[in-house]
């Protein structure tokens, strides 16, 4: 036989793609024989489910990997607010690996990604997303893992033209060279108006059953998931990054121009999600709960921040972030006030915690039209 | 058993830190986490199935929720 005389690769290749074979046939046989394995990139979303899916169903082996940065928007909103609380909550990206029936590996990458914010290469998009950065940073983690753990290739579920900045036909490259996963990296839903990768190459996967998805249209999507039989899968309209939010970047550079350098801490990030925040004077902002929930989330934090409570009427908790002295105690109180049942009263007491010791002061709340816009982070 | 402290950590940080902790446990052990977010009552169930540890218990305490998971591995 003639195939004995060629290389392992070349013999699968032969083989699998055989023409003649069916792809049923060709399926059956590629994973009867080694069983390649891919690392999914998997977010949550559906173009990450497909693009697995469409692997699994080419009889590769598929695992997950889901990053997490801090600014994700799965979870938080709901743990956080009560009002949200009604509505079940759900990881998308853990959903999505029950609903493929692959495992799902997330990774804290909390640390490591502050470089790629505070720092980005090719900068930022609309917001203070760093896309392209952040999906190089991601596919080059990924990689990592992959050799760590022994997998053959890497899958994402990009598309060509889906997102303007991380997501173009020029970009595509960048990634996979930046990353270093170079023809590792396989996108199952645009590969066909892409050069063929390592796996298409090898044959460990059928060029012919990937998908030639482009532009911002999700049609081709919803047809597949409906194939698939996927009908409850999520589809957050501003991204799943709370970079991509136009009111969260304005609070990440006001953080950071308050304190005159780009860097934060994991706390410094949760609280830009919870409560009116308020920067009357520029040494000191004020995070006040808009609701039950949030006054429960920042109780947590009563022992690293100066407090404002209201003690005359019910109030928010307030959290006081930077240094302040006497009037800007009274010009906060004032605000705070302005947020309680006290809101009309002549007089309103708060008390003011830092270090622990308490003293309380009285103070008129500010009228509507008093609490200036300029003050509003 | 193992206990795991995640309170006051925010979804998914208590998913994170019990595969962590898994990962250094043989098949049989047991693990006792204690969160404060109520999130970790859907997602450490979910990522039990999918990884295919066995979720013993389930309660919420004083406004805490305790998972006790038995580890299974392959």
């Amino acid at each position: 036989m003639k195939i004995l005389n060629l290389a392992k690769t070349q013999y699968k290749s032969i083989e699998y793609n055989s023409p003649l074979l069916s792809h049923s046939t060709q399926r059956e046989n590629r994973t009867m024989a080694t069983q390649k394995k891919a690392v999914a990139l998997i977010s949550g979303g559906l173009d990450s489910l497909l693009a697995a899916k469409v692997m699994l169903e080419q009889g590769v082996h598929v695992e997950g990997i889901n990053f997490y940065t801090g600014f994700c928007v799965e979870g938080h909103t709901h743990a956080i607010r009560k009002k949200d609380k009604a509505k079940p909550k759900r990881n998308n990206a853990l959903w999505s690996a029950e609903m493929l029936g692959i495992k799902l590996h997330i990774i804290d990458i909390i640390e490591e990604y502050k470089d790629v914010l505070i720092n980005p290469k090719h900068g930022y998009g609309a917001n203070m997303n760093p896309c392209l950065d952040c999906k190089i940073f991601m596919v080059g983690k990924a990689k990592e893992w992959a050799i760590e753990n022994g997998f053959d290739f890497i899958i994402t579920g990009e598309v060509i033209g889906q997102r303007p900045m991380s997501q173009r036909k020029e970009t595509m490259p960048v990634i996979s060279a930046e990353s270093g996963a170079d023809d590792l990296l396989l996108r199952p839903l645009c590969a066909k108006n892409l050069p063929e990768t390592l796996p298409e190459r090898e044959g460990w996967v059928n060029r012919e059953e990937l998908h030639d998805f482009s532009g911002r249209t999700r049609k081709p999507q919803m047809a597949l998931a409906e194939k698939f039989g996927f009908d409850d899968y999520a589809q957050p309209a501003g991204g799943c990054c709370f970079l991509t939010d136009k009111a969260y970047s304005v609070k990440l550079t006001d953080l950071w121009a308050s304190r005159g350098k780009r860097d934060y801490e994991i706390d410094d990030i949760m609280l830009l999600k919870v409560g009116r925040h308020f920067r009357p004077k520029p040494n000191f902002k004020l995070i006040v709960a808009r609701e039950e929930g949030e006054n429960n989330f920042l109780q947590g934090y009563k022992k690293q921040f100066i407090t404002l409570r209201t003690m005359s009427h019910k109030g928010p908790l307030t959290l006081l972030d930077g240094t302040a002295d006497k009037d800007d105690f009274k010009l906060a109180a004032r605000i705070v006030a302005r947020f309680s049942q006290g809101r009309d009263a002549e007089v309103v007491d708060v008390e003011v915690t830092e270090n622990g010791v308490s003293h309380t002061i009285s103070v008129k709340p500010f009228a509507a039209d008093e609490i200036q816009e300029a003050w509003r982070v | 058993m193992i206990e795991l402290d995640a309170r006051r950590l925010m979804c998914p940080m208590p998913v994170i830190k019990t595969q962590n902790i898994i990962k250094t446990m043989s098949s049989g052990e047991q693990l006792r986490v204690v969160c404060t977010d109520p999130g970790v009552m859907q997602d450490i169930p979910a990522w039990c199935r999918i990884n295919g540890h066995i979720l013993l218990k389930t309660e919420e305490v004083a406004g805490e929720f305790i998972l006790i998971i038995e580890v299974v591995q392959e």
